[in-house]
């Protein structure tokens, strides 16, 4: 089950630039939330700050406190664990390429020690029927490379990939902006299954993807989130000047 | 009149850029050729020169007392078997792990900075000079010639090139990869055996088989250590044979017979160098997926 996410007075910097300033958003459990704002806004660090990847790069740091369900990740625990809880899928599709379809999707369990054969399958059976990806790899599973599939499927074998370790909170960060529109049309589809067991945060450029898939929309500008409110509301009828003139075109 | 100008010109400019493109291939060609030319030459010429004299024998017997004729290397190839294994086993963990750290965990520090140096001048060390410093280091202390010291001064001489192609190896694996193992919450040592590593192996395996095949081939560091040895020899504290090693002394002897056996024994050392070489491939590369990068 998805768990509701509570960000209050998140400020991140890389180096000396202020990338996050003050954000305060609570995003809600089992529905899908997008993110739209121009490229360098400080949406993809956002999200980073939610699953604690923004702190592997060296020169960045962060403040203020996140919940995660019932959990604090910048104080009651790990990196890893908290990454365990949050899944990530990323702008371009990255199977990890040595590794069958299999594995990829299993990556996740086995490196963290789970090595149960049987329960493995039922799990890299799920994952994968959960990403729809299942019909169309199932018969070389073992056999293929996840690099040997196209643009589209090797998105939905990250995907599968992330689900695969249980998550409670799945973060795309422009997950479809490498693919063709068949291919997103599939993404987005599966993003509305997703919702009902998840809570997903799905960073987007694309402002019809945004309000296909996502009940609540949140928009960034130079490092602020300028608006957070019902994706209808956003895209009808915001109550900011700043918000109106960047969905109607008028920049970024 | 002007569009006829301009179509000549057009032509003219056509004519060029073909000039221009099989004047390159045939530059690349030429040096494709001038790459592969002395390999084939010399490879052609040992066969010439030394065919004649791999009997059996060559392979089962050790080397005949001077005068009398025959006699083979069957110690020096299996003593360059046991040096390259006690080098190898020197040379490619402490290599790779050297690799690893340059890349994955040093990155920008200053520890790297020395270690990526003293790598890469001890890549530039001639090797009679490591032969020397790996006498003064194991054979004086310990009063006698060795398999071992011969190993060791091998397996240095592999460190460089395997540290070094292991960490240009690993920075080439897209960082993309190694943030899809850190969000799926593995923890980063085990991110870099696991993923990292992995996926750089095929160019690590390439790196290892470059710094094998060039010490196989190593004279200088064993005349120190591994000294030779006329007879067969399998304990490690002794003085052995090695294939490069016998050839030197036979090729400088007076004796046609030595000459002929020294070249019999150059082609058995590039042939046994192909073979071990095309074996770690192969046993590399099987299991290797359908579509794998």
């Amino acid at each position: 089950m998805g768990v509701g996410i509570e960000v209050t007075t998140l400020n991140a910097w890389y180096g000396t630039n202020h990338t996050l300033q003050d954000i305060n958003l609570n995003i809600p459990a089992n529905h899908a939330t997008a993110l739209i704002g121009p490229s360098g806004c400080g949406k993809s660090t956002f999200v980073r700050c939610l699953n604690r990847m923004h702190e592997t790069n060296p020169i960045a740091r962060v403040t203020g406190t996140v919940r995660i369900g019932d959990l604090d990740i910048y104080k009651d625990c790990k990196p890893v664990e908290i990454r365990r809880r949050v899944g990530m899928v990323f702008q371009r599709p990255n199977p990890f390429p040595t590794m069958s379809i299999y594995d990829n999707v299993c990556a996740g369990l086995k490196l963290n020690g789970y090595s149960n054969r049987r329960a493995l399958d039922e799990i890299v059976e799920k994952s994968l029927k959960n990403s729809a990806l299942w019909d169309e790899v199932k018969d070389d599973l073992k056999k293929k490379s996840g690099a040997s599939l196209s643009g589209g499927q090797q998105q939905r074998l990250c995907i599968a990939r992330a689900l695969a370790v249980d998550p409670e909170v799945v973060l795309m960060d422009e997950p479809a902006s490498a693919l063709d529109p068949v291919s997103t049309a599939k993404i987005e589809d599966l993003i509305f299954q997703l919702k009902a067991q998840y809570t997903i945060v799905i960073v987007t450029h694309n402002m019809q993807q945004a309000a296909r898939v996502a009940e609540k929309t949140g928009f960034f500008l130079n490092g602020r989130m300028v608006e957070f409110d019902a994706t209808h509301k956003i895209f009808t009828n915001p109550s900011d000047k700043r918000t109106e003139d960047y969905i109607t075109g008028r920049f970024g | 009149m002007e569009e006829l100008t301009e179509r000549t010109e057009y032509k003219m400019r056509a004519r060029l850029r073909a000039l221009a493109d099989g004047t390159a291939t045939g530059l690349a060609v030429l040096a494709t050729i001038l790459v592969v030319a002395p390999l084939v030459a010399i490879f052609v010429y040992l066969v010439y020169k030394g065919a004649s004299s791999l009997t059996w024998a060559f392979f089962t017997d050790v080397p005949k007392p001077v005068g009398e004729v025959g006699g083979g290397m069957a110690n020096a190839i299996y003593g360059s078997g046991i040096l390259l294994t006690v080098g190898s086993l020197i040379g490619v963990p402490v290599g790779i792990s050297g690799g690893i750290y340059l890349a994955e965990f040093g990155r920008g520090t200053k520890l790297a900075n020395a270690v990526r140096f003293t790598a890469d001048v001890l890549n530039g060390v001639p090797s009679i000079v490591m032969g020397i410093a790996v006498y003064s280091l194991i054979v004086v202390p310990q009063g006698h010639f060795s398999a071992f010291s011969g190993g060791v001064a091998l397996g240095i001489m592999m460190i460089p090139t395997v540290c070094r192609t292991t960490e240009e190896m690993l920075l080439m694996v897209p960082n993309a990869v190694r943030e899809a193992a850190l969000a799926l919450g593995v923890p980063n040592w085990r991110s870099v055996l696991a993923i990292t590593v992995k996926t750089a192996s095929p160019g690590i395996i390439t790196g290892c088989m470059l710094a094998f095949a060039r010490v196989a081939g190593e004279t200088a560091p064993l005349i120190f250590t591994a000294f030779g040895n006329v007879g067969w020899n399998s304990r490690l504290d002794e003085p052995i044979a090695a294939l490069p090693l016998q050839i030197y002394v036979y090729a400088l002897s007076p004796y046609d017979d030595w000459h002929r056996l020294a070249w019999a024994g150059s082609l058995v050392l590039i042939v046994l160098i192909v073979l071990a070489v095309s074996l770690v491939r192969y046993v590399t590369s099987r299991g290797v997926l359908k579509g794998a990068s």
